[in-house]
């Protein structure tokens, strides 16, 4: 029972973090398309500034609880994950690093330099968790010991790769529609205009992974055994739909709620599937790591879930103040020292 | 090279660095609490320039903090995986709580309290550095808590072939934790005290905003001379407690090899490790080693030679570590008295005001060597006693690691670079001028 919950609250912890962090990277990733010149780009960093680091504790938690609640899960997925997870690493570092150096001097080749690593720092982890969840989706070549036996090629096959876009696109939209919500004038118009044209891309996306996870993997057991539960994939493809009339109205915050409804969804449709594995092998189901050979012991789950259920809830509310206390448009003032100067 | 060398290699070097940042994240948060709520208790406008002034270094140095952080929570799944699973059950609660409880609020606050100038009330705005300053030292004292597990495993038993949690509560509050909390954030204190001082020193030299630097100045030297005399006497209680849990570990820091009583110390020596001795020996103190470790001129205090060949830990570097890192500790009392001595008449010292400037990099020295001191010194074990740090590593190739050692040093010797690029240039140019920054709502 413990662990199930702590399956579930796993679940929603990613979830959590692609729906935050989710529309920093895209946002990151369409600037050099979005923002023209440099006022523009001060809006841009100035609509993800104040939140970047709020969002990324997400991951640090999500890999934290995997690690308290689920050692052996994390130690097989993060060593077997290696290079990925490193390359999604180095890439969230220099983007940490430029959104808060890129303003502190004046130089133009200075802030050319960091604009290239957000961009750079931004697509990459977009893609890359991508990549790494279609991978666990599917399975990947762990032996009886846990020992990873592929290489960070095997990680780049076609369902993969088909993670990868997916999550992009995903981010994209995300990004676009919260550009919108934070800029006006023409860049709000570019913002809304790349949000009403990678829809389309997003929604055949959606359809074509929705389909081959079918062939590819077996999440979709979960879901013939306990119908009910086909609820998650409907309203991933529900709020997919509302997304679109929202961005048609131009109601920004209802298109990004409604897309973060969409980013949510569509993770816990995997999580779901997964159940009660956290990390399938690909060469045998008996050395794949479930919840039942790699959890905490009960003492341990029960400490965590009283910190969890004290502290999370916490957090929702001050972070839910802190993007109230910003709510308005971005300013020019982009990065870091936000008003000091 | 083996995977072992290299990860251990990248751990090094990716903490000591994490651990470079970190210092002036815990200490210089605390002392800006403190400028800004004396411009919301005086209204003089000078604390709060002051406050902005050292809050622009203190967000420059934040940045790495954070993102070098990351990589140190990440590392133990990908390098140290064995050691995850073996432990995971006690240690990554320690982590995962340390995300929960205080990385969320520093990382949200921080944010609040750079962008926010304008859109809160003074007071609300004071208060939002001091949750930063807390929620710092809260989530330091996490992982500390958690280093010292590994020091000095307890509240556990083995079953189901790994370490299970038996008792939390002994984990959290055992005397190794206590003393490591309060030895690291005095350490970090006095780093924090010492750069303020040193920049506040340049000004002072330079006269540029003499009176707003003065009264820096004067804040950071009561701070870290606190410490400074904290560090010493606490240090030695901490020695003490390394006396009795890791024997081997103190050995080494003394390069202690025949067991005897009334053990001397040497202030200096040579350890050859090879012929199991020291090879030069200066100024012997007889009687001590026991004296300290054990408070007692009679106590018998073992020597390295009766420790297998296999369970001590490098002797050379722990031994000048540790000499490098108490000795660093006694001239910060003194340069921190004579400082505070000082504290009024700075304008007309000039001398003791460059030396304040050129001591910016020794408490970093000194808190580098004492993480050389606690980590290398409890080798070959990466749980004291439990296991040994052979058996931790993850079972992968050498070739990802050493691509990923070779990145990472590369990365981060550019942001170093990058860093202290930007940490100069606006320590130099000083806090803006007055009219320049003006609350827009609060009047
Ligand atoms: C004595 C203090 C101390 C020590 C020994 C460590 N850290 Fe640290 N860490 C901090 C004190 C700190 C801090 C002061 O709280 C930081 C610096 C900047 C910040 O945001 O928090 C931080 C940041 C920081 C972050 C980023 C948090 C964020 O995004 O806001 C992570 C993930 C870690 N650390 C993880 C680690 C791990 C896994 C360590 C051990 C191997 C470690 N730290 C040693
Ligand atoms: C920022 C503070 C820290 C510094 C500077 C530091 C430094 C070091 C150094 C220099 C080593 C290498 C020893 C060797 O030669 O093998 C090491 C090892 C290690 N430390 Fe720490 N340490 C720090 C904090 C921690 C903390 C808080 C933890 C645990 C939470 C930790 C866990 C480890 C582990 C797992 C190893 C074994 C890997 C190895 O041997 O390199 N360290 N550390
Ligand atoms: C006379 C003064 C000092 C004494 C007697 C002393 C003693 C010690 C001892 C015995 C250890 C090893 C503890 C272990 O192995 O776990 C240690 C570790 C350490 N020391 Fe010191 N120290 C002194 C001054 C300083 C100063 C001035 C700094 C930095 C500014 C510093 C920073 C550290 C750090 C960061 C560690 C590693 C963390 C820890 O184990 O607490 N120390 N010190």
């Amino acid at each position: 029972m413990l662990e199930t919950i702590w399956f579930v609250l796993w679940g929603i912890l990613w979830a959590v973090y692609f729906m935050l962090d989710g529309f920093d990277l895209g946002l990151g990733t369409l600037m050099p398309a979005l923002a023209k010149n440099e006022s523009d780009k001060q809006v841009v960093y100035g609509a993800i500034g104040p939140f970047w680091d709020g969002n990324e504790v997400w991951l640090l938690t999500a890999g934290g609880v995997t690690f308290a609640a689920f050692p052996g899960t994390y130690a097989v997925m993060f060593s077997a994950l290696y290079s990925a997870l490193m390359l999604i690493l180095f890439a969230l570092i220099v983007r940490g690093v430029a959104l808060e150096f890129r303003n502190n001097a004046d130089s133009v080749a200075w802030k050319k330099v960091w604009d290239v690593c957000m961009v750079f720092g931004s697509v990459l982890p977009a893609i890359l968790f991508g990549v790494a969840f279609a991978n666990i989706f599917q399975g990947i070549p762990i032996d009886a010991e846990g020992i990873y036996r592929g290489t960070l090629l095997t990680l780049l096959n076609a369902y993969g790769l088909l993670g990868g876009v997916f999550f992009l696109a995903l981010f994209l939209e995300h990004g676009a529609i919260w550009l919108a919500v934070k800029s006006d004038g023409d860049l709000q118009k570019r913002a809304g205009s790349a949000a009403r044209t990678i829809w389309p891309v997003l929604l055949v996306g959606a359809v074509v992974f929705l389909v081959v996870t079918w062939f590819r993997t077996g999440l979709y057991d979960n879901y013939l055994k306990n119908p009910v539960l086909f609820v998650i994939p409907a309203v991933a493809v529900a709020s997919l739909l509302t997304t679109r009339v929202f961005i048609a109205k131009a109601a920004w915050w209802r298109a990004w709620f409604a897309s973060s409804l969409v980013i949510v969804s569509a993770t816990l449709f995997g999580v779901v599937g997964l159940f009660p594995v956290l990390l399938p092998s690909s060469l045998d189901s008996a050395y794949s790591m479930t919840i039942h050979n790699s959890a905490s012991s009960p003492l341990t789950l029960k400490i965590m879930l009283g910190v969890a259920l004290t502290f999370i809830p916490v957090v929702i509310l001050y972070q839910g103040w802190v993007y109230n206390l910003f709510k308005g448009k971005a300013t020019g003032k982009g990065t870091a020292f936000g008003d000091l100067y | 090279m083996n995977v072992l060398l290299l990860s251990r290699l990248q751990f090094a070097a990716a903490t000591l660095f994490h651990f470079l940042f970190v210092p002036l994240t815990l200490g210089l948060s605390i002392l800006i609490a403190i400028m800004e709520t004396k411009y919301v208790t005086t209204g003089d406008e000078d604390y709060k320039r002051m406050a902005r002034f050292w809050g622009k270094l203190f967000l420059i140095n934040f940045a790495i903090g954070i993102v070098t952080g990351i990589t140190l929570e990440f590392q133990f799944g990908t390098n140290w995986s064995r050691y995850s699973k073996y432990v995971g059950d006690v240690f990554g609660s320690l982590l995962a709580i340390e995300a929960s409880v205080a990385f969320f609020l520093e990382s949200t606050f921080v944010a609040v309290w750079a962008f926010g100038w304008n859109r809160l009330s003074r007071k609300a705005h004071a208060a939002t550095i001091w949750i930063v300053a807390i929620a710092s030292n809260v989530s330091a004292t996490w992982i500390l808590i958690a280093n010292a597990w590994m020091q000095n495993p307890v509240g556990y038993v083995i079953r189901n072939g790994r370490a299970e949690l038996t008792d939390f509560f002994a984990v959290v509050t055992q005397k190794f934790a206590v003393l490591e909390v309060v030895h690291t954030a005095s350490a970090c204190y006095i780093i924090s005290g010492f750069l303020v001082m040193g920049i506040s020193a340049f000004h002072i030299l330079r006269k540029q905003n003499t009176e707003l630097f003065v009264k820096s100045f004067r804040i950071a030297v009561v701070f870290a001379l606190i410490f400074s005399i904290v560090e010493v006497i606490q240090g030695h209680v901490h020695g003490t407690e390394v006396a009795e849990k890791q024997p081997t570990k103190l050995a080494a820091m003394e390069a202690h090899w025949e067991t005897s009583a009334a053990a001397p110390i040497h202030l200096l020596a040579v350890p050859d490790e090879k012929n199991e001795r020291n090879s030069l020996e200066f100024a012997r103190i007889p009687g001590a080693l026991s004296i300290i470790a054990f408070h007692s001129p009679d106590a018998i205090v073992k020597g390295l030679k009766d420790f297998p060949k296999d369970e001590r830990p490098p002797v050379a570097l722990t031994f000048i570590s540790f000499r490098l890192m108490v000795g660093l500790g006694f001239l910060f009392v003194l340069l921190t008295v004579v400082g505070w001595l000082k504290r009024s008449k700075l304008d007309s010292s000039p001398v003791f005001l460059r030396i304040a400037l050129y001591s910016i990099p020794l408490p970093f020295i000194a808190g580098q060597a004492g993480w050389v001191v606690a980590e290398v010194g409890r080798q070959p074990w990466i749980v004291y006693g439990l296991m040994r740090t052979g058996d931790a590593v993850s079972p992968i190739a050498s070739s990802q690691v050493m691509v990923s050692l070779i990145a990472l040093t590369v990365l981060y010797t550019l942001l170093g670079v990058a860093n202290i690029y930007l940490l100069f240039t606006h320590a130099r140019k000083g806090p803006v001028d007055a009219t320049a920054d003006t609350h827009k709502r609060e009047e």
